[in-house]
């Protein structure tokens, strides 16, 4: 079929950079390894406060850990746009026949695998550290951190791709939406310490009903029915994003 | 290969609208080596980008390579090649990943795209930088990957977009010479923008000079120095360069004659007919002349016929 064909080509050239010099891999790593270092010890004691079970503030804080990662890493996808664009080699693709999805989703492809792989190591990183988690439930956990990456990476494309023509506009308008679904998903403290109106705002934001889903799966309870509401609502945004996305790339207008 | 009616293209900005391209016609046979000559912001690279799908035209229709450019885009696609004026290399490849990767874009398998690879290659003497990074190519030799870029599915039509801008002259030459060699040899049709006189007049068939987003002015290097009126004279004086004006102007075919300080510059069907007479009557007004020149009309003179300013000008600013 040739969506998947052409998406498997776009990501295929995407990868190359990583086939290379797998190490940058690692170098991204650094920043979720010194929250787990710096910031998950303060948490132990609170562990009673949050329902973690048996006290283990781990197995509260690594899936949220992974959930910031997978908004903060692929949010930055769009800097590989924009420099992509200052080569012309958007242009050049855009120009062949690949299928318009797959130019978004052979890239946003590459930030998923790049991060399921990424929350794999700091899952065993948390392990070390303390985390019990259910090794099923963590699996389905990456996956679904898999289908944050790809909507947080097609929502920056399209960021990205719409600003080409005031491309330091970029940096911080991403960040700021960035910070903004990291703080209202309730994935450093529980939104159950929250004053209502926050505990609104924070029902508005889609991430943090998957944050509850990535918890209730690390703690084993795959049948929990916030996992079932966090995996829905991942895929309803991961399906928008891309097709936003998609639409971006269609476009014949700057 | 490319027949153009009536396209436009508006930038709608927040500091006001741009008509980069107001109306263009044009029409390019199969087998021809067209140029697209104009200043800077003429609207070349609008055109180029309306003609190779990137840009939705304001108005117009076009057919390129046989199909509808509103209506099928991805036949358009298919058929194409496109070298963009600011590259299309990411740095951080070796060549050959790089064009392996444009041949499986364009439909290629992999041993074909192997294949297509070291041909191309060695077409465009790179063959010795297989496997070295993009980024520690001389400009020329960046330069000869794009355009294997473009050619990697064997395109009926290509375009390229100021081919050989940044290149030393050297690099310029052999370049034309490649460039001649893919129609020649090949029967492609190439059409290609430049803001360069001596690239347009050395290199193409025939030429589409476009200014302010119009074409202005279209015909073969030698029609259109030919339908400028006549050849350039300069004569410079060492007094009197008022009266020689005069007896300039009293010479059957001469015009534009105009004075400036001690040059006196005027126009003539065949300057080397014309120089005995002119200077048999400035002697018998006891006129001396400090130095005389005759140029032939250079597509500069065409471009300053017909918009009233001089390409280089416009280069310059
Ligand atoms: N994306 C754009 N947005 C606004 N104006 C543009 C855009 N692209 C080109 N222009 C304007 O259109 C005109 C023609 O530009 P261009 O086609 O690049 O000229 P050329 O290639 O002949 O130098 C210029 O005035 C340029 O500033
Ligand atoms: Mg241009």
């Amino acid at each position: 079929m040739k969506l998947l064909h052409d998406s498997w080509l776009v990501c295929a050239r995407a990868m190359r950079p990583l086939w290379r010099s797998p190490m940058t891999l690692a170098f991204a790593m650094f920043q979720p390894v010194l929250f787990l270092v710096l910031f998950g010890p303060l948490l132990q004691p609170l562990g009673d406060r949050f329902g973690a079970p048996d006290g283990n503030s781990w197995q509260f804080f690594v899936p949220g850990l992974l959930v910031q990662l997978a908004i903060l890493s692929p949010g930055m996808a769009g800097f590989g746009v924009i420099f992509e664009h200052r080569s012309g080699v958007i242009e050049r693709m855009r120009v062949t026949p690949l299928s318009r999805t797959a130019l978004l989703l052979g890239r946003v492809a590459k930030d998923a695998v790049t991060l399921i792989a990424q929350s794999a190591l700091l899952v065993v990183a948390g392990a070390l550290f303390g985390l019990r988690a259910s090794v099923p439930g963590a699996l389905l956990g990456l996956l679904l951190i898999g289908l944050v990456a790809i909507a947080l990476a097609a929502v920056s494309n399209a960021v990205a791709l719409r600003m080409l023509d005031r491309e330091w506009m970029f940096a911080p308008t991403m960040s700021q939406i960035s910070v903004l679904v990291v703080l209202l998903s309730g994935l450093l403290l529980p939104m159950s310490l929250a004053p209502d109106w926050l505990r609104w705002l924070s029902m508005a934001n889609p991430l943090s009903y998957v944050v509850d889903a990535e918890r209730a799966l690390f703690a084993g309870r795959i049948a929990d029915p916030v996992v079932l509401t966090g995996s829905l609502v991942a895929v309803a945004l991961t399906a928008t994003t891309v097709l936003w996305g998609t639409r971006t790339y269609q476009r014949q207008d700057s | 290969m490319i027949r153009v009616r009536g396209l436009t293209r508006r930038f709608t900005g927040k500091h006001g609208t741009v008509d980069a391209v107001r109306g263009v016609d044009l029409d390019v046979e199969a087998g021809e080596l067209v140029g697209f000559l104009g200043p800077n912001g003429a609207g070349k690279t609008t055109t180029l980008r309306m003609l190779t799908t990137l840009l939705r035209p304001t108005s117009g229709e076009a057919r390129v390579a046989g199909r509808d450019l509103l209506t099928d885009p991805d036949g358009v696609r298919e058929r194409i090649g496109y070298v963009a004026q600011s590259g299309t290399l990411a740095f951080d490849y070796p060549v050959h990943e790089e064009l392996e990767m444009q041949g499986r874009f364009y439909g290629l398998d992999r041993a074909r795209a192997r294949s297509r690879c070291t041909e191309l290659l060695a077409e465009l003497d790179l063959s010795e930088l297989h496997d070295r990074l993009v980024a520690t190519l001389s400009g020329g030799q960046r330069r000869r990957l794009d355009i294997a870029m473009g050619l990697v599915h064997s395109p009926e039509l290509l375009f390229l977009d100021e081919p050989t801008t940044g290149l030393d002259p050297t690099s310029r030459a052999a370049l034309w010479d490649r460039i001649r060699a893919l129609r020649d040899e090949r029967g492609m049709t190439v059409f290609l923008s430049t803001h360069y006189l001596d690239e347009a007049d050395a290199l193409c068939d025939r030429l589409l000079v476009i200014d302010n987003g119009v074409i202005v002015a279209s015909g073969s290097p030698d029609e259109l120095k030919r339908s400028v009126s006549g050849d350039a004279v300069t004569m410079t004086v060492h007094s009197g360069a008022i009266e020689a004006g005069q007896v300039a102007d009293g010479i059957d075919g001469t015009s534009e004659v105009t004075v400036d300080g001690e040059v006196v510059r005027l126009r003539v069907r065949r300057g080397d007919e014309a120089l005995p007479v002119l200077l048999n009557a400035l002697r018998d007004k006891d006129i001396e002349l400090a130095s005389v020149t005759v140029k032939r009309p250079t597509l500069d003179d065409v471009f300053h016929s017909v918009t009233g300013r001089s390409l280089h000008e416009e280069v310059a600013a």
